[in-house]
């Protein structure tokens, strides 16, 4: 893991030195709301329904035990003994007192984190794989180069008031688990013929009131260029993006508006004129990076592991698990565990203080004292020994967090909606606990096999609706919770957009919706097809006949 | 046609802690809105806003609005279903009973 150096840490106490001082004189009516709204922003306080909301960057969702350890720390100080983790990566806490905040920085300090870039119109949190660095599909860990693009992006001075707010992703591995064609820009790491490793780039996709799937503008950029790259596409962005229109100024929309050519263009000529300026990353810089992220001191285990497999065959429960939560490892003899924090009935995301301890222990006596934070709301370890994983399994039990759930039916990606956010126009999290508490049944459940299932509480789809291959979006249909349910979205390297199916349901008919899609697919699907795939074949209309059958 | 005057209760968000308030009597602001001081007129409604502009100043409050209520006698309901999960507090969460309903 990258480590702060003296400059880093002095960095961030002095950052929040400054936001301490800020506080105080908004307390003692020096600063009125309007001055303060911004300071408090660049801090990622925002407030919400109910209380302050802090919103902490984990960047490329990679941390420590340590780290995990003080932010269950801060929810059981500070907040009410819970946070939540969310699509991008980040944890938000729901529940902070204005004169704590200061505290709380410092706390998050200790352990190299803040919550700088967690909100405004700048570049936010750069997102990565859950599986960086340890993936057996991996072609480069994308981590090194998700650290360089944060040191460059961190209080970048020419991009800190952007049109709107910008949003990176990147992936090394083919199979695209960032949702990279997603984001305002996009990295797919790739060969080129020579063998070389570097970056596909792709721009202008994102979700909100226009979803649009991004599109390529380079095949192939060498590494080395990576960063000068970016800043031509920002400063093309910077420059051209709308400012008249909130709605009209993302990345997305400019693209649109120009014309992948003409856009790509664009930024071809402006980065002729910087390619070779100082941004060019120098092969020591580099190393210097990739240092901080060469792979822990592996054992040599010898496959298969018989103690694991034994387990596999004696214990059906356990068996259930590793099918779904475990993930090749590109070390022999480990496994890659992603820990689901959705129970049957559970707040998609969220983890008690408690939970955030034990999973801080288990990092450190099972997975070399590294986690990560997945975009779809649950935690990875990703180095268990898999002679390991039957004992860890039985210890994640004891804490709520052994769900055998991970890709199906009650995995569900949920914002948080109209019960915390002041943006939603209705309640997400109410339905996601009403549909995984109607799927529990894991035998159901592995029967219907892989699905995304998202639901976003508005507009802004922050949970993710246009991509789940079933999506829910929560509208206000005068003064009435509705919800309007599309099928066939996808968020990998295959990205689509999903349809919408019809006319909006009220939340006491939504879990009565989706049965009926999910019997439709049942009904119709051929053996072994996943919904996905079921709805790529015949379309949405054998969906939407059944589903409106009765209206 | 001018529009018929609902009846509406001032809130906002408290300074040092964010808390849902209402504004009573005597410039008070309390969390629960059964004690609010409900505008029964425009010329209420205003008198309000005057007053949520001072607090304002005064650094007890953020973000003061007026919203639609009706009142009965169990009290006062809000209209919206935003302003219900306001009053209320969030209709999930570890530390509500699971069966919390939808309404």
């Amino acid at each position: 893991m990258y480590q702060y150096n003296e400059f880093d840490h002095a960095f961030l106490r002095d950052r929040t030195a400054e936001f301490r001082d800020q506080v105080a004189r908004r307390l003692a009516g020096e600063l009125t709301e309007d001055e303060f709204k911004p300071l408090r922003l660049m801090n990622g306080l925002y407030l919400q329904l109910h209380a302050y909301m802090l919103r902490v960057a984990i960047p490329y969702g990679t941390l420590n035990a340590k780290q995990m350890r003080q932010l269950g720390v801060i929810a059981k100080r500070w907040d009410r003994d819970w946070g939540h983790f969310t699509t991008r990566q980040n944890i938000q806490y729901n529940w902070i007192k204005l004169d704590d905040v200061p505290d709380i920085l410092d706390a998050l300090a200790d352990v190299e984190m803040h919550a700088i870039q967690t909100s405004g119109n700048c570049i936010r949190n750069v997102t990565a794989d859950q599986f960086a660095g340890v993936a057996a599909d991996e072609i480069e860990d994308s981590r090194v180069w998700a650290e360089i693009m944060r040191q460059w992006s961190t209080l970048h001075p020419e991009f800190t008031f952007l049109p709107r707010k910008f949003k990176i992703a990147i992936t090394g591995s083919e199979h695209d688990r960032a949702a990279v064609k997603l984001h305002d820009i996009g990295l797919r790491m790739r060969r080129n013929e020579d063998g070389e490793t570097g970056f596909e780039v792709i721009v202008g996709g994102g979700q909100g009131r226009t979803p649009i799937v991004g599109e390529t503008i380079r095949e192939f950029l060498p590494k080395q260029h990576l960063l000068s790259y970016l800043e031509a596409i920002l400063r093309t962005y910077n420059l051209l993006g709308r400012r008249d229109n909130l709605y009209k100024a993302r990345i997305k929309i400019l693209v649109a508006a120009v014309g992948i050519e003409k856009f790509a263009e664009m930024v071809e000529e402006e980065w002729e004129a910087i390619r070779d300026s100082v941004l060019t990353l120098e092969p020591e810089r580099i190393r210097e990076i990739e240092r901080h992220f060469a792979p822990p001191a592996y054992e040599e285990i010898a496959e298969p592991v018989v103690s694991f497999d034994a387990a596999r065959f004696t214990d059906p429960a356990f068996s259930a698990w590793t099918r779904t939560n475990l993930f090749p490892h590109k070390q022999p003899g480990y496994a890659v565990v992603t820990v689901s924090l959705k129970p049957a009935g559970g707040v998609p995301g969220d983890a008690t203080s408690a939970q955030m301890e034990a999973l801080a222990d288990l990092a450190e006596r099972y997975s070399l004292g590294e986690l990560r934070i997945a975009h779809e709301q649950n935690v990875v370890l990703p180095n268990v020994r898999k002679q390991d994983l039957h004992r860890f399994w039985h210890e994640l039990g004891t804490h709520g967090l052994a769900d055998a759930n991970v890709g199906l039916i009650t995995d569900i990606i949920s914002c948080p909606g109209l019960d915390y956010c002041n943006l939603a126009n209705a309640r997400a999290i109410p339905i996601a606990q009403r549909i995984s508490r109607h799927f529990a049944d894991p035998a159901l459940q592995a029967e219907i096999g892989p699905i995304t299932l998202n639901i976003s509480g508005c507009i802004n789809a922050c949970g993710h609706h246009h991509v789940g291959n079933i999506g829910i979006l929560g509208v206000d249909k005068k003064g009435v919770e509705h919800y309007q349910i599309t099928i066939g979205g996808i968020a990998d390297e295959n990205a689509a957009i999903g349809r919408i199916l019809g006319p909006s349901f009220p939340a006491e008919e939504v879990v009565d919706a989706i049965d009926t899609l999910i019997a439709t697919f049942r009904k119709i699907r051929e053996q072994g097809e996943f919904f996905i795939d079921t709805v790529k074949r015949v379309g949405i209309e054998p969906f939407k006949e059944t589903l409106y059958a009765n209206h | 046609m001018k529009k018929k005057f609902e009846k509406q209760i001032m809130t906002a968000n408290r300074l040092g802690d964010g808390a849902v308030v209402y504004l009573a009597a005597d410039d008070d602001w309390v969390l629960s809105l059964h004690d609010a001081e409900v505008a029964e007129s425009e010329e209420a409604a205003i008198r309000l806003e005057e007053r949520a502009g001072l607090a304002m100043k005064q650094q007890k409050i953020v973000g003061p609005y007026l919203f639609a209520v009706a009142v009965s006698d169990r009290g006062i309901s809000p209209i919206s279903q935003r302003e219900i999960i306001r009053a209320a507090g969030p209709t999930v969460g570890t530390d509500l009973p699971e069966t919390t309903p939808l309404r």
